[in-house]
C-alpha cells in the first residue's frame, strides 16, 4: 500500500516537473536582468569576470548572508564537538617518509594557488569561496600527511574574524560615502588589470581568508575529535 | 564531444546508484565523490568554470574527507 502511494506520488511529481519544464525554451535568454549584467557589468563594476561582479557587487548582500551561514555552521560544529571532546592525548603514529615529504612539498604550492584564485577573482574564474576551499584542502593534506602539525587556533580565529570585519566595514563605508550598503566607492581603474574594480578584490580577499579559515577549522575540529 | 559527455553522464549515474546501494560506507563516499568530480567536469564543459572549481574543491575533496572522518568515528558497514 505504501509502495503504491509512493510510486503514485513520484509519477505526479515527475509529470508536474516535466510539464512545467517543457514550456521553457533551452538556451534562450529569458530575463532582462541577465542581459543587463552581461552587457553593462564590466562598465558598471570594472570586474571582467561577470560572475564576480554579480556575486560581490550586484548581489553582495546575499554573499554576506552566505558567509554568515558558513560561519554559523563552523561555530555550531565547534560548540557541539567541544562538549564531547575527550581529553586523553592519543599517541599519533607518524606517516611514511614519502607521504610526509610529498605533503610538505605540495602544501605551499596549494596555498599559493588558492591565494592566486581569490586575488584574481575579478579577472579570472574563481573567487573567495573557491580559493578558500582550495586553501582548506591544503590544510586537509597537512592534517593527513604531517599529523603532528596543527594550525594555531588563534591565527585561524583571527583570520576568520578579520575577514568578516573587513567585509562588513567596507559595506558600511559604502553606506557612509554614497548612501547604500556595499557601494563601490573606490576608483574602478582600467578593466583587466589587477588593481581595478574598486572594492571587489578587497572583499574577495576578505572572503577568501574567512572561508579558508572556517573550512580549515571545521576539519581541525573533526580530526582533533577522531 | 557528445560521446565524451554521454560517457561522463552514464558514469555519473553509475556512481550515484552505487553510492546508494553500497553496504561499505567508505566505498559509498568514494562513489559520491566521483559524482561530484564528474559534475565539476560537466560544469566546465558547460562553460561555468567558477562553479566547477567550487564543486571540485568542496564536493569532491572536503565533503568526502569530512564523511570519511565521521565514518572512522562510527561504523564502517551498514547493517
Amino acid at each position: 500500500m505504501r509502495r503504491a502511494i509512493s510510486i503514485f506520488l513520484l509519477i505526479i511529481v515527475t509529470v508536474g516537473i516535466s510539464m512545467s519544464l517543457a514550456k521553457i525554451p533551452f538556451g534562450v535568454p529569458k530575463t532582462k536582468v541577465g542581459r543587463h549584467y552581461i552587457n553593462e557589468g564590466v562598465k558598471e563594476t570594472g570586474a571582467t569576470n561577470i560572475v564576480t561582479s554579480v556575486v560581490v557587487s550586484y548581489r553582495g548582500f546575499d554573499t554576506l548572508g552566505e558567509v554568515t551561514v558558513l560561519f554559523i555552521a563552523a561555530i555550531g560544529l565547534g560548540a557541539i564537538l567541544s562538549t564531547v571532546r575527550n581529553k586523553t592525548v592519543k599517541e599519533i603514529e607518524p606517516a611514511s617518509l614519502v607521504l610526509y615529504t610529498g605533503c610538505r612539498l605540495l602544501f605551499p604550492l596549494i596555498l599559493i594557488f588558492g591565494t592566486y584564485i581569490f586575488i584574481h577573482g575579478h579577472l579570472t574564474p574563481g573567487g573567495g569561496f573557491q580559493g578558500g576551499a582550495i586553501i582548506a584542502s591544503g590544510f586537509l593534506l597537512i592534517y593527513l600527511g604531517c599529523r603532528e602539525r596543527r594550525i594555531s587556533r588563534i591565527a585561524s580565529n583571527l583570520a576568520e574574524s578579520l575577514g568578516g570585519l573587513i567585509f562588513v566595514v567596507i559595506g558600511l563605508l559604502g553606506l557612509v560615502f554614497g548612501g547604500y550598503f556595499l557601494l563601490n566607492f573606490l576608483p574602478k581603474g582600467t578593466a583587466n588589470t589587477l588593481f581595478s574594480a574598486g572594492i571587489i578584490p578587497i572583499i574577495y580577499i576578505a572572503i577568501g581568508f574567512k572561508v579558508g579559515s572556517e573550512l580549515a577549522s571545521i576539519i581541525d575540529n573533526l580530526i582533533e575529535e577522531s | 564531444m557528445i560521446f565524451v559527455v554521454s560517457f561522463l553522464v552514464v558514469l555519473m549515474l553509475v556512481g550515484a546508484v552505487a553510492a546508494s546501494i553500497f553496504r561499505d560506507l567508505i566505498s559509498a563516499v568514494i562513489a559520491a565523490a566521483l559524482v561530484s568530480l564528474i559534475a565539476s567536469i560537466l560544469f566546465y564543459f558547460l562553460q561555468a568554470p567558477d562553479v566547477a572549481m567550487a564543486e571540485a574543491a568542496i564536493g569532491a575533496a572536503l565533503t568526502a574527507a569530512i564523511f570519511i572522518i565521521a565514518i572512522r568515528r562510527t561504523k564502517r558497514y551498514e547493517e
